[in-house]
């Protein structure tokens, strides 16, 4: 953007901020306590039904008049919605980021309501493309009501709220999985039905896992823009902070840099961000690695390096966790060798991470912890399951001795009892 | 010859100090009846075998066991996993305690229908009760010592079926409970139960069960008793009816010790007082007719709640029960089957169904 451009920008926006602003500035914020406009417009499609239990604008006093302006406490009709009152009816989209940044941009008005709640939502706005489209009189682009709804505001921490976690990439969808609403921007419209087949879509959507990603996690909420190259990998490291560290210190970081090159994209995808799998590194055809490398450079060989040392620990992992299931199904403690399996568990992830590093020496200090906590994990297994059968053993010669000891008594018994009926037919005959 | 010449002269001392002849004489010619009902004469063997066997392998769990709500869990894994044949141990009195009070159940029906109970052994009945719910405090209190889920949510509701009794109920929860609450203090308190109290009444009253037994000797039924003497065929005590016992007592052995390698009594998972109850939370099986009682009562019968309608029942039927010698319908003649062998069909079908409903609802 040349000098001329910003400056034109700035001014419009000043422009339209002070204007907008301007249109409720001598207003107070109207909080009636008898709102008569309710008790004409309730029956009013445009109401939501139960308007008054969850609209939290209601909820907390905030009538009609506060946006709409005019006289709520008149009864008169004309006179509730006439000019001199303020009565503004339906505000166009221009007016609609200033009305409700009357309200959201006043800290003072809004600590009384949430004391750490933000209040640069619509100054981020005007500086993300909505916003800017917007000042540049694009009525299809998203304000405010778009994303929060006009009369059914609800707190963002609420599950019906529109733009709670699990329904954000559902209220962004509505306008960019149109293809006929966004055909006049000139971009794809396939994002909602690609992260839903992602790693973040499935843990979101279907594990209903509210610590994963929604679309604003990575685009900004109400300054929403595309993240450019730099910052992909600042995005992505918000929650992946170690690999973020990792690659942006290493060889290949440097070089994605000079390249230009997209980060973390390059190998994981965007919008379908997968879920990464053993296969993803080394040389192999589902190998990310080789989609830059062949055969006869270093970073083939490394990348051949890092993935049989990674492959080598898994198996060991995966061989002890089957002796583990084994050590279970036979009854017998596995207590040690769940935190042995953990320990090995653990050391995988953090070789994972360190594979972000390109480096197989550090990548080889965890495999070896792993490999060596698996080892330990199966040779505990390997005694249990000798346990197991010294106990049948043991049961078995037990069972013997006993078997004899009945016997003998048996017998034993059978004796005395001939005995004592000799006597007693001897005594009967003298 | 030496070893018999040394006893000879150890009895002889010890008898001109404490006159063991006539104790002697007197088990040499203790007999046992022998008839068709005779199987029955060896289920009081049976018990006390267990119950010696709970004595031998509690103590040696004492060896490891901690009473503690950061304790007892950890120690009851600690002698399932580490020490040498702590598994085997645990197991064995897991499965000797449940086998100890089913063998008393059968004790006191075979002493029930075979009228065992009837003048002059009324107090062997007594206290052949006192001794069965002895061996349930026994059951109850052993319950909760793992300190596992199970347990303690059980514990809560069979203390809370204490606290519904009328008056009293409150009290005694609280006693039980040392507090409002199943807590440590509760664990302590059943732990102390368990291993010093119950012990010493068991002990006293056992030892009065069986003085009472050796006094009168063993029970003839009707038939037998009315035969001539030299009609009625018996074996000594010593060492024909002796042998038999111990012939059943290692048969006993040999099943525990299957269950123990075969079927190792479980730990679950340790107790959590703010989670919430898990699934299948039930009494010991020996309680189930009474728990399932309890809850197919419905809320009320007529003005009163309808738990403390069942407890009150419990409660009362206890009380005849301890006083059957006492109340005992006469024998009917020519009546194929006596009134008081129908209360004791009944009685038997009534635990069996519901503990079966217990178990399958």
């Amino acid at each position: 953007m040349n000098k001329r451009k910003q400056y034109i920008f700035l001014i419009t926006l000043t422009i339209s901020l002070n204007s907008n602003l301007a249109i409720f500035a001598e207003d107070k914020i109207s909080m009636e306590k008898e709102d008569h406009c309710i008790s004409c417009h309730i029956e009013d499609e445009v109401l939501p039904e139960n308007f008054k239990d969850y609209d939290i604008h209601n909820q907390s006093g905030l009538g009609c008049s506060g946006c709409h302006g005019g006289d709520a406490a008149k009864e008169d009709m004309d006179e509730a919605m006439s000019e001199k009152s303020g009565f503004i009816g339906i505000p166009n989209k221009h007016q609609i980021p200033g009305i409700c940044g009357k309200c959201h941009s006043d800290i003072e008005f809004m600590r009384q309501y949430q004391p750490r709640i933000a209040t640069d939502q619509v100054e981020q706005y005007y500086t993300s493309f909505h916003g800017k489209k917007l000042l540049e009189g694009d009525k299809k682009v998203a304000d405010c009501t778009n994303c929060h709804t006009s009369h059914a505001i609800i707190s963002a921490k609420d599950p019906r709220s529109t733009v709670y976690a699990l329904n954000v990439p559902q209220t962004c969808t509505q306008c960019h999985g149109d293809a006929d609403y966004m055909k006049s921007y000139n971009i794809p419209t396939n994002q909602y039905t690609e992260y839903v087949k992602s790693i973040h879509g499935i843990s979101l959507l279907e594990e209903q896992d509210t610590g994963s990603p929604a679309c604003n996690d990575c685009h900004g909420n109400h300054g929403a823009t595309p993240p450019g190259i730099i910052s992909i990998s600042h995005v992505c490291g918000l929650c992946h902070a170690n690999n973020m560290q990792y690659f942006s210190t290493s060889v290949m970081g440097k070089v994605f840099e000079e390249q230009e090159l997209h980060a973390c994209e390059e190998c994981h995808g965007y919008h379908q961000i997968e879920k990464t799998t053993y296969e993803m590194i080394g040389v192999g055809e589902n190998s990310v690695c080789i989609d830059c490398h062949s055969e006869g450079d270093t970073g083939y060989l490394v990348a051949d390096s890092i993935s049989r040392l990674i492959m080598t620990a898994v198996t060991l992992h995966d061989s002890a966790l089957i002796r583990q299931t084994e050590v279970i199904r036979k009854g017998m403690d596995d207590v040690e060798i769940g935190f042995l399996l953990g320990d090995a568990k653990q050391n995988l992830i953090q070789a994972r991470t360190i594979v972000h590093t390109f480096d197989p020496d550090k990548v080889g200090e965890k495999t070896e912890a792993s490999s060596s906590n698996s080892k330990a994990a199966i040779s505990l297994a390997d005694k249990e399951v000798e346990d197991y059968y010294v106990r049948r053993r043991g049961f078995g010669i037990a069972t013997i001795f006993i078997t004899i000891v009945v016997v003998a008594l048996f017998v034993k018994i059978r004796d005395l009892e001939k005995k004592r009926l000799a006597e007693q037919s001897a005594q009967q005959q003298s | 010859m030496i070893i018999n010449t040394t006893s000879k002269k150890l009895f002889t001392w010890l008898d001109n100090r404490f006159n063991l002849s006539p104790l002697l004489e007197f088990m040499r010619n203790k007999q046992v009846p022998v008839h068709r009902h005779s199987v029955w004469y060896y289920m009081g063997g049976v018990t006390l075998f267990l119950f010696c066997v709970q004595v031998f392998s509690g103590i040696l769990l004492l060896f490891y066991y901690k009473p503690g709500i950061d304790s007892s869990f950890e120690s009851i894994r600690f002698i399932m996993t580490k020490v040498q044949f702590g598994w085997l141990i645990r197991s064995i009195h897991s499965w000797s305690a449940n086998f100890m009070v089913f063998f008393i159940f059968i004790h006191m029906f075979s002493t029930f229908f075979t009228r065992a109970y009837k003048k002059p052994r009324e107090l062997t009945w007594i206290s052949g009760f006192i001794l069965l719910s002895l061996a349930l405090g026994f059951g109850f209190s052993g319950y909760l010592l793992p300190w596992n889920e199970l347990a303690f949510f059980a514990t809560k509701v069979g203390t809370d079926i204490v606290g519904a009794i009328p008056l009293i109920g409150d009290a005694i929860k609280i006693v039980l409970r040392g507090g409002e609450e199943v807590t440590g203090g509760t664990l302590l308190r059943f732990y102390a139960f368990h291993v010093a109290l119950l012990p010493a009444l068991f002990t006293v009253f056992l030892g009065l069960h069986l003085l009472f037994i050796q006094r009168q000797g063993m029970h003839e039924p009707e038939f037998i008793e009315q035969l001539p003497k030299d009609k009625k065929k018996v074996i000594p005590f010593f060492p024909d009816f002796f042998l038999r016992d111990a012939f059943l007592w290692l048969i006993v052995l040999n099943i525990l010790l299957f269950l123990a390698v075969f079927f190792p009594w479980e730990i679950g998972n340790k107790a959590d007082a703010f989670a919430p109850a898990p699934e299948g939370i039930k009494p010991e099986w020996y309680f189930m007719f009474m728990f399932q009682t309890l809850k197919l009562l419905p809320g009320q019968i007529l003005f009163i709640e309808g738990e403390i309608v069942g407890i009150l029942f419990f409660t009362f039927a206890a009380i005849i029960w301890l006083l059957v010698p006492f109340w005992e319908i006469r024998k009917k003649p020519g009546k194929k089957i006596q009134p008081m062998t129908v209360l004791g069909i009944i009685s038997v079908l009534f635990i069996l169904i519901m503990t079966i409903i217990g178990y399958i609802a």
